[in-house]
């Protein structure tokens, strides 16, 4: 098989620190040039210090056809990586080359514009993701009907729902044709159906010929859609081979397991996420826990304004995807919904013991607001173990199958004899 | 860091395990998948200090710059209570206040036309002018989302900005229009150069707004400081007084702005008062060119930068 996407000693640094932070201004620029020579003299080497090597020496070659996953934790370099392909950043070193035009899907509807209606919007999207016009006209009925909003596309896509607004957005990307398709965590969206639709659809992509890049944290869906994965951690390649050992290499490593969050990035929002963590009786971190403990996570958040109708919620997955439950601060206090004052909050909310199976979980992070749905979420913020320390199943040598083995209240009377 | 494994095994491994995609690939796939060039289409490296242009890159994108100026206009017409009225209403109130100011108390002279045309030919042009350079100085700061999203050469960006400009001074024209037809100004055969001057005014609004946005992305005072300059830029250009009021040293300094050559050869095109003045306009096309092709290769360096730092 020829080899598509050839990548060859691929590295990316991002500057940390003040003086390339988001962005500078004039006067900064000017003090900073009036000052160089003093600072050379300062600085002692420390400038290395304050660069992240977001992808280091990474090699690796895509055969045409292939559908190809790209697993590691947060921070891993995936993403980075699928930009560099996309082209929408510059790589420091090294060389890709590539031998057929790329799609990128690194969000769904990019490009969207809130006051214009449905039509509108696939053509704009449609030419933003790289389509010609003929094909678009061509493809418009499989559009429409692939996201079934035949009924609102005269309508601004500001009155659309969060769920209708998603797949018009998918639907405009899946009928790109490029050789090569490279696609970030857009499954994370949209209802259990429509996601299974996305599924198929991509599958249909990959039997076409095409070659497909995909990074998912749903290691069910990379399990279906991928013949092979590419492993990174801390901008490396750390395992590269068939799905199914790269994804039990990923989840035997310990790479996966975090019990703890921290935000990294300075998002100015209304709401932000700073903490959250899996801690036991004593407050200590930790990511293995046992069967018959309970489960306390903590989380911080500061509200730099106030706020209505918002919630702080998590929502806890197995590894192959599968939502157990959601839960959020305003189940057990409805005033929660009214104004949230600026200032730093902690929030606690605990699993009883004895509840959960045993197993792997991830935990997302949920700040939602009660008129435009989820505005933010932190994927994965904790992926933690369920350690056996006997549970019923396993007293009797059993494994039980299902998210949770609770310890239930059976009453049995003898009725008759 | 000991599970590194190699590449190049990898992609033998599952080429092996899957034959059978293999070959449903060689059956329906359509054929211009089928075989692989010889060449890279493209490589992906990092950039040396002196970046091509990519002109072709540009045309392959055109639609892309149709739908971002469609969609520009649309969403500001939209948007907006006046929506198309405010294209009219902008340089025609600036021309009654400039006609009281100027034309009755300070009584500038306008070359034999009427003030108010007079003044509203030039405000035409530079309203254009203004906001085209506005609008593409803060239309990558804007589209920050689709930067960091999608690839596509991102001068087309400034120069929708530029284009949906367009749409405005064809709406505003008509009220010049309108104004030729109250004083009874003849027609001549001058205004057949018209659309070149509104061509050269958008590529020097193109140059000036495809470097300042590309500065923005990297400053943001560009943005505080851009309505202060484009309002000095008017007050040196022959907007609401004739180039022929002044004189000497002060008339050769007024001709280095490439706005005056334009603008003065807008209001022969237009009235038909004098003869074109070829020196001013040759020099507006020169000074206009050079601008544009100076920014152009200079958007090239920093594009490179544009998603690591908006």
């Amino acid at each position: 098989m020829a080899s598509i996407i050839k990548a060859q000693d691929l590295s990316k640094r991002y500057q940390l620190g003040k003086r390339d932070a988001a962005y500078a201004t004039l006067r900064e620029a000017l003090v900073s040039a009036a000052s160089a020579p003093l600072r050379i003299l300062r600085r002692n080497g420390n400038g290395a210090e304050r660069a992240l090597w977001a992808l280091r020496d990474v090699n690796f070659e895509i055969g045409q056809g292939e559908v190809v996953g790209i697993i590691g934790r947060n921070g891993a370099g995936k993403s980075t990586l699928l930009k560099i392909l996309s082209r929408v950043t510059e790589p420091t070193t090294g060389r890709v080359e590539l031998y057929g035009r790329v799609g990128s899907l690194l969000e769904v509807g990019t490009g969207f514009h809130p006051e214009l209606t449905g039509r509108e919007n696939i053509f704009l999207n449609g030419s933003i993701l790289g389509m010609m016009r003929k094909e678009i006209e061509q493809k418009f009925d499989e559009i429409v009907a692939f996201a079934e909003v035949e009924k609102f596309l005269d309508t601004p896509v500001k009155r659309y729902s969060s769920g209708m607004y998603v797949r018009l957005a998918f639907a405009v990307a899946a009928h790109l044709e490029p050789e090569i398709l490279v696609v970030d965590e857009v499954l994370a969206v949209g209802d259990h159906a429509f996601q299974q639709k996305c599924l198929s659809k991509m599958q249909d992509v990959s039997i076409h010929g095409r070659t497909v890049l995909f990074v998912s944290h749903n290691m069910g869906a990379i399990s279906r859609l991928c013949q092979r994965c590419i492993l990174l951690d801390h901008g490396r390649i750390v395992a590269s081979g068939p799905t199914a050992s790269t994804v039990q290499t990923y989840m035997t490593s310990g790479l996966m397991q975090r019990a703890e969050f921290v935000q990294s990035e300075a998002v100015e929002k209304a709401i932000n996420l700073l903490r959250i963590a899996l801690v036991d009786e004593n407050d200590q971190v930790r990511s293995d826990v046992p069967y018959d403990r309970q489960l306390r996570f903590v989380l911080d958040y500061e509200v730099n304004k106030t706020v209505t109708g918002t919630s702080v919620g998590i929502g806890l997955f197995t590894v192959d995807g599968t939502c157990a439950f959601v839960t959020g601060d305003f189940d057990s206090h409805p005033d929660l919904l009214g104004a949230r004052q600026p200032g730093r909050y902690r929030t606690t909310v605990e699993i009883p013991p004895r509840w959960l199976n045993t197993g792997r979980y991830t935990v997302t992070v949920y700040i939602a607001n009660a008129s435009s749905g989820v505005v933010y979420d932190q994927l994965e913020a904790i992926v933690f173990n369920v350690v056996d320390t006997g549970t019923p199943g396993s007293r009797h040598g059993v494994e039980r199958k299902g998210v949770l083995q609770p310890i239930l209240d059976w009453t049995t009377t003898l009725t008759s004899k | 860091m000991d599970l590194i494994t190699n590449e190049s095994t990898g992609v033998l491994e599952s080429a092996a395990t899957n034959p059978t995609t293999a070959a449903t690939q060689a059956e329906s796939s359509p054929p211009s998948i089928a075989s692989l060039p010889d060449k890279p289409l493209v490589v992906i490296e990092p950039s040396k200090s002196w970046v091509p242009l990519r002109l072709r890159d540009l045309w392959l994108f055109r639609e892309l710059l149709y739908f971002l100026t469609w969609r520009d206009v649309k969403v500001r017409y939209k948007q907006t209570l006046l929506g198309a009225a405010w294209a009219i209403l902008q340089p025609l109130l600036t021309m009654l206040i400039f006609t009281l100011l100027f034309g009755r108390l300070a009584g500038i002279k306008s070359d034999g036309i009427p003030y108010p045309a007079f003044a509203y030919s030039g405000l035409l042009i530079w309203t254009f002018l203004a906001n085209a350079i506005a609008n593409s100085g803060n239309s990558l700061v804007g589209s920050a989302n689709l930067i960091t999203k999608i690839y596509f050469p991102r001068m087309i960006i400034p120069g929708a900005a530029v284009g949906a400009g367009l749409v405005d001074l064809g709406l505003a024209f008509l009220i010049l229009v309108g104004l030729m037809i109250h004083y009874r100004i003849a027609v001549t055969a001058a205004i057949l150069i018209v659309p070149v001057l509104i061509l050269l005014t958008a590529l020097l609004a193109l140059g000036v707004g495809m470097w300042l946005s590309a500065l923005n992305v990297k400053y943001r005072d560009i943005r505080y400081a851009l309505p202060f300059l484009i309002q000095l830029w008017m007050f040196v250009s022959p907007v609401i007084y004739p180039a022929s009021l002044l004189s000497g040293k002060l008339r050769l300094v007024l001709l280095l702005n490439p706005v005056t050559g334009i603008i003065e050869n807008f209001r022969v095109a237009i009235f038909g008062h004098g003869s074109f003045d070829w020196k001013a306009l040759g020099l507006s096309t020169t000074i206009t060119l050079l601008i544009l092709v100076y920014s152009a290769y200079s958007f090239r360096r920093m594009e490179r930068t544009f998603a690591d730092i908006v």
